[in-house]
Formats: structure tokens, sequence, C-alpha cells
């Protein structure tokens, strides 16, 4: 449950940053190549933000997909797993997208 | 909403309804890049956005920044072990330490959720050792590595090896500032495991197959496990091993002192 750390900093920057305001949203990306489970990090959002200026806030989850671009054949293409395979035949590719963990923003007030 | 990628965000709506849209640019697999609009700034309704725009693991990678820095000053190697329990890490840590005795000082950060139990082992086997009882957690992070250094005190020039709590996904996003990750899978578990924790092998430097003293009574085909293992990480070394009899112990001491 690696979440439950994830989760806990997003909520550590998040009340930090809002310096008391009540935190309505907070919205984050997490990349669909990341060991990251959506369903998990909402759960322990509500278990985290409990007591604090951000409980009851909505969370957000913006999923950029797999994507990777093939040095063979320089073309791009949809990863659907961390199986770093180009539809040409190469294993030569490095991943563009899907990667990220950040927090994007949050409302307050 | 991107029709060939559904990913959220779109032309249209976002977070808010007044104010101007911070747009940020993002990759897609198709034709056509374009940017989403994920966050409006503004003050009417619903209060007011605050862009971050920050990695969630910022923290833990600063402090991690600083383990590394600190370690590399020292002379000082550490390697951060990983596994699912029972593939044999502390048996192989034990051999190491045991041969290592006095060509070099090995130091080790023991990662358990609860018991002392393999820190005794380490200590039986001549290594100084912290233990590190993470309890509800499965990871280790960089702050326990930085306290579990401070109390380690190691001299210039040891290797530490940070046994990692038993767990083949959670460890692989926690960066401790070691200087190489190793993740040790046995011939008990299956050939595919590359494959079904694919994080914790795309995060790694080394794959120790152990146990290959077992190879004659199991179903395990090694060269198709490191197959599985280099097409989720091209770079990935791997080595067969038996910690109980010492067969290729040697090629890991061989990557440990490359390390240096
Ligand atoms: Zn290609």
């Amino acid at each position: 449950m690696h979440e439950l750390s994830i989760t806990q900093s997003i909520v550590d920057a998040v009340c930090e940053r809002a310096a008391g305001r009540p935190v309505r949203a907070v919205s984050v990306r997490v990349g669909m190549l990341t060991a990251v489970v959506p369903d998990s990090m909402r759960f322990c959002f509500d278990l985290t933000t409990a007591g604090t200026v951000a409980e009851g806030a909505a969370l957000e989850i913006e999923q950029p997909p797999g994507t990777a671009r093939c040095r063979a054949c320089s073309e791009d293409f949809a990863l659907a797993d961390l199986v770093l395979l180009c539809p040409c035949g190469s294993a030569d590719v490095e991943i563009t997208s899907g990667r990220e963990l950040q927090i994007v923003s949050m409302r307050v007030g | 909403m991107c029709g060939t990628c559904g990913c959220s965000g779109g032309g249209e709506g976002g977070t808010g309804t007044v104010g101007t849209r911070i747009a940020v640019p993002h990759a897609h697999p198709h034709d056509g890049d374009h940017v989403h609009p994920v966050a409006i700034r503004g003050t009417a309704g619903g209060g007011e956005t605050i862009t971050l725009e920050q990695r969630v693991l910022a923290k833990n990678e600063d402090l991690a920044a600083r383990n590394r820095s600190w370690l590399a000053e020292q002379g000082i190697v550490a390697v951060n072990m990983m596994s699912s329990p029972g593939a044999g890490k502390t048996t192989l840590l034990e051999r190491t330490i045991r041969d290592f005795a006095g060509l070099r000082p090995v130091a080790v950060i023991e990662g358990d959720q609860e018991t002392m139990l393999d820190a005794d082992r380490i200590k039986r086997a001549g290594s100084t050792v912290v233990q590190v009882n993470t309890g509800a957690g499965c990871h280790l992070d960089a702050e326990m590595m930085r306290d579990a250094l401070t109390t380690l005190a190691p001299v210039s020039g040891s290797l530490v090896l940070v046994e990692n709590v038993g767990n083949l996904v959670c460890p692989a996003l926690f960066d401790l500032g070691e200087r190489s990750r190793v993740v040790i899978i046995s011939v008990t578990e299956g050939t595919d495991k590359p494959l079904k924790y694919p994080y914790m092998f795309a995060a790694a430097d080394l794959v120790i197959i152990n146990k290959i003293d077992l190879l004659p009574y199991v179903d395990f085909d090694v060269a198709r496990c490191e197959e599985y293992a280099r097409s989720v990480n091209p770079a990935l070394r791997s080595l067969a091993v038996s910690a109980t009899t010492g067969e290729g112990m040697r090629d890991w001491y061989d990557w440990v002192a490359g390390q240096y």
C-alpha cells in the first residue's frame, strides 16, 4: 500500500500550501505507467485528509496514457504496459509519458 | 475529452468556471498534439485555484539526493536490495558479509515490518546492523535511510547493504539515495515474475536469480526470466547464484566491486 505514503505526501504538501484556508479540491496527475492505483489513492485521500484543512476536498485524478518513442523507426506509439516493444519489433524505445506523479493544482477558500 | 486517448480534460470544462485557463502540454500517441486545460484560476464561486505543478515525491527525492551526495563524499556504496519474502535475501547477505570479512567493511540496514529476527542473523554473520521496523509501512523511504545511516555511522569505503521490506511493488517507488538497486528472485518463484512486477524490474540495475541449486527440482527457465526482465528494462544486468552453495557468488562480488 504505497498509495498511503504517496497520498500522505500529497496531503502534506497541499495543507502546507493552503496555510489554514479550507481546501475544496485537489488535482493530481498519475500516469498510467506508474504503480499507483487511483481507487486506492481515493480511499487513502479520505483517510489522510480527515481532521485537516483538506477534509472533504474532492480529489481529481488525471491519468496520462503510456506513450513511447522508438529510437529505431522514430515512431510514437501507445504503451499499454511497461513491456518496451515498438510495433516495428525494436525494444530500443523511450517512454515519453505515463510516468507522471504530480500535484497539479488545488482550490482553496 | 480527447477522443483517441480518452484522457480527461479536453477542450471544454476544467476544475472551475471563471478566470484564466492554464494549459499544460500533454503528449499524445496520435497525430495532433494539443493542450488540455487542467486548472482554472479565479475567485468567483469556487474559491481560488492555486497551481502547484510539483512532483508528489519531491520531499523524498530531495532527501534521497542529500543521502546520495553524503554517501559519495564518504566513498560508501549503498545497494538497495529488494525482493518478495522468501527469495533468500538474508541468506545472500549473510554469505556476502562472511566472504567480505577482512576485505571491506560491510554494514546493513535491515527493513522489516516487525521483529529483529533478520537483524540478529546479520549480526551473527559479523556485520554492524541497524534495524528499521516500518510497522504498517511496506517500504523504506529516504528519511528512514538518513536516520539509519546516522545510527549506523558506516566508515568510509564501506559497503552498505539495505535489505528493503520484502515486497516487489512499493519499494520500487522510493529513492533512498542508494548507488544501485538490486532485485532478487529465486527459482522457486515464477519465471514470469518480471512481467507481474514490472515496476520493480524497471527500477533495478541488477537482477539476481537465487537458489539455482534447486533448478533440477523446479519448473523455472532462467533464460526466459532474464528475457522478460529485459523486456521492461533493456539495461538490466542479471546474475544467477546460489547463496546456499556459493555458486555464482563470485560474479556478485565482482559486480559490487564495479560499483566503486
Ligand atoms: Zn519502431
